[in-house]
């Protein structure tokens, strides 16, 4: 069955001047998602995320939210939308339940669902017992915090999240990616990041945006086999010549790791069990042997170290 | 929408002492020009019973005392403006409204009835000193209410002109400054006015305090209130456009 589709983004171009931020990215993004946004800084991910969001408006494109073109009719299309942007938009003079209240006034909740509403967000982002602090006397993490709650006061279709994790302790970064996965099941979240773990344990579609342009969007399983190694590190009491592991059937190279391992790359083949079979009659005493995993790092920096990938989707007009 | 805005404006000027000292410091200052204008009224009286159709009690206490919070409030009206736009875009809160569902219209609008909300207390506050002398004489009461009109819609036109101001800034003191700087100037333009030449039909129309001297006379002409309300609209105009253009670029 297909999903319902929440964002739909077609060929957005954002310049500032004659430099091109946001360069033909198109995405979509289905409820139950939680799409995680990466990219170096400076790559155009916040632009992005303002311009769907209203904040910005893009150079050329489409923006629907929920079937609404965000252009034609914003005011209807922002309803559906929750924003959180890098810093959390905050007035440090009021108290976290003023604010709230003004929050859901802002975005037309209904007077008699208003107080159930502030009270909803304030237990899912736990803001319980501060509703009568003074937001400029709480903590980074809990401004955050009530950055977040600001943002899902509404229950909109669409939670956009910038860097949402950046300047909080590990365990409230633990809590806030908890949120996020139970926000993600009756929501759509798109979510910036420069914490690429982040990515891997909270979202379930990556994208990698890079010069202003979508380089890699893939589904979480798809990175997962994308990840999945074209090495092995293997450990030998005695070891053997490079040149004879090279002759295995499939082994491309070999090279000798600083710590004695030997890493062996091959192509197509997994060539374990001919190593492992070798090992075993030639006394090389293999007593370690693993396959190599790619991390999402290396794949980040594969592709926003080098030319923008062939695998962009959409070529540039 | 609107008044949900203007409410969170007055609200969090009254959560600063900002607002709080300058309603304090102004009503200080002006009970004392009052004072001092009944001083005055009193050391004449009997020389004025002598004369016919000599001016009133309104004539020499009232009008003056508005004049004089006219230059008042042109001096505190950019402290309270100043912040209304541009502290909001240096804290970033801006995208709050942005990403709500409001139009930039409702946003001025409401900013700016936040403010006018402000300053209607604080008239509220001045007008009750000439209405204390109700207790002991008759006044000219539509004087008196020619003058407030004058000067409530003096106050609406330097609102309009600091919320452009702090809506071009991200700097509160600069918005402040300009405000100032402008204010004073159409406030003082018509100087060039008095001195014989083409431009000066223009310069004196331009001048704000041509248009509220005929107001405290008494005297209500219909240019003169189209004169403040044109500001307004103007100025109000120009904000959200100016809003907008930080949706547009950068």
């Amino acid at each position: 069955m297909q999903k319902e589709v929440l964002v739909h983004v077609e060929h957005l171009y954002r310049y500032y001047g004659h430099t091109c931020a946001v360069k033909d990215v198109s995405f979509a993004l289905a409820k139950g998602e939680v799409l995680g946004f990466l990219g170096p800084n400076g790559a155009g991910k916040s632009s992005t995320m303002q311009m769907i969001t209203g904040n910005l408006a893009p150079s050329a494109g489409r923006i629907a939210v929920h079937g609404i073109d965000l252009l034609d009719s914003p005011k209807r299309a922002k309803t559906e939308i929750g924003y959180l942007p890098e810093q959390p938009p905050v007035y440090r003079e009021l108290t976290v339940d003023e604010y709230l209240s003004y929050c859901a006034r802002l975005n037309r909740i209904a007077r008699g669902r208003r107080d159930q509403a502030i009270r909803t967000a304030k237990e899912r982002c736990g803001l319980g017992d501060v509703g009568r602090r003074l937001i400029g006397n709480l903590s980074k993490g809990y401004q955050q915090r009530v950055g977040i709650a600001q943002s899902i006061i509404h229950t909109p279709a669409v939670v956009i999240l910038d860097e949402p994790t950046v300047g909080l302790d590990p365990i409230q970064i633990r809590e806030i990616r908890a949120l996020v996965r139970e926000l993600g099941a009756d929501h759509g979240i798109i979510l910036s990041t420069h914490i690429l773990p982040e990515v891997q344990t909270t979202c379930s579609r990556v994208q990698i945006i890079h010069q202003g342009q979508l380089v890699f969007a893939d589904s979480i399983t798809g990175l997962e086999q994308r990840l999945n190694a074209s090495s092995l590190i293997a450990a030998f009491h005695a070891a053997p010549d490079l040149d004879t592991l090279q002759q295995l059937p499939g082994v491309g190279t070999a090279e000798t790791l600083a710590d004695g391992r030997v890493r062996i790359h091959y192509r197509d083949t997994d060539p374990s069990e001919a190593l492992i079979e070798q090992a075993v009659s030639n006394h090389w005493r293999l007593y370690e042997l693993a396959p190599e995993r790619r991390t999402l790092e290396q794949i980040f920096i594969e592709l926003t170290c080098s030319e923008p990938a062939a695998n962009a989707p959409g070529e540039a007009a | 929408m609107i008044f949900t805005i203007a409410a969170r404006e007055l609200r969090s000027l009254f959560l600063s002492p900002l607002a709080w000292a300058v309603l304090a410091v102004v009503q200080f200052i002006l009970a004392y020009l009052f004072l001092s204008q009944v001083d005055t009224y009193l050391i004449w009286q009997p020389r004025l019973a002598a004369i016919e159709g000599a001016p009133g009690i309104s004539d020499i206490i009232i009008a003056p005392l508005l004049a004089d919070a006219a230059i008042v409030l042109l001096l505190v009206t950019p402290l309270m403006t100043m912040r209304v736009l541009s502290e909001e875009r240096r804290n970033r809160t801006l995208s709050l409204l942005f990403s709500a569902p409001v139009s930039m219209t409702e946003i001025i609008i409401g900013k700016y009835l936040g403010i006018l909300g402000f300053f209607l207390i604080m008239l509220g506050m001045l007008t009750l000193m000439p209405l204390a002398l109700l207790t002991g004489t008759d006044l000219d009461l539509g004087k008196l209410a020619a003058g407030l009109l004058g000067l409530t819609l003096l106050l609406a036109a330097f609102s309009a002109i600091g919320l452009f101001m702090s809506a071009l800034t991200e700097q509160p003191t600069i918005a402040a400054i300009s405000t100032f700087g402008l204010l004073l100037l159409l406030w003082i333009i018509d100087w060039a006015g008095n001195s014989e030449g083409q431009a000066s039909d223009l310069f004196a129309y331009l001048s704000m305090l041509r248009h509220y001297q005929t107001l405290l006379k008494g005297l209500f002409h219909s240019t003169d209130v189209f004169y403040y309300l044109l500001i307004i609209v103007l100025f109000i105009g120009l904000s959200i456009r100016r809003l907008d253009a930080d949706r547009l670029s950068h």
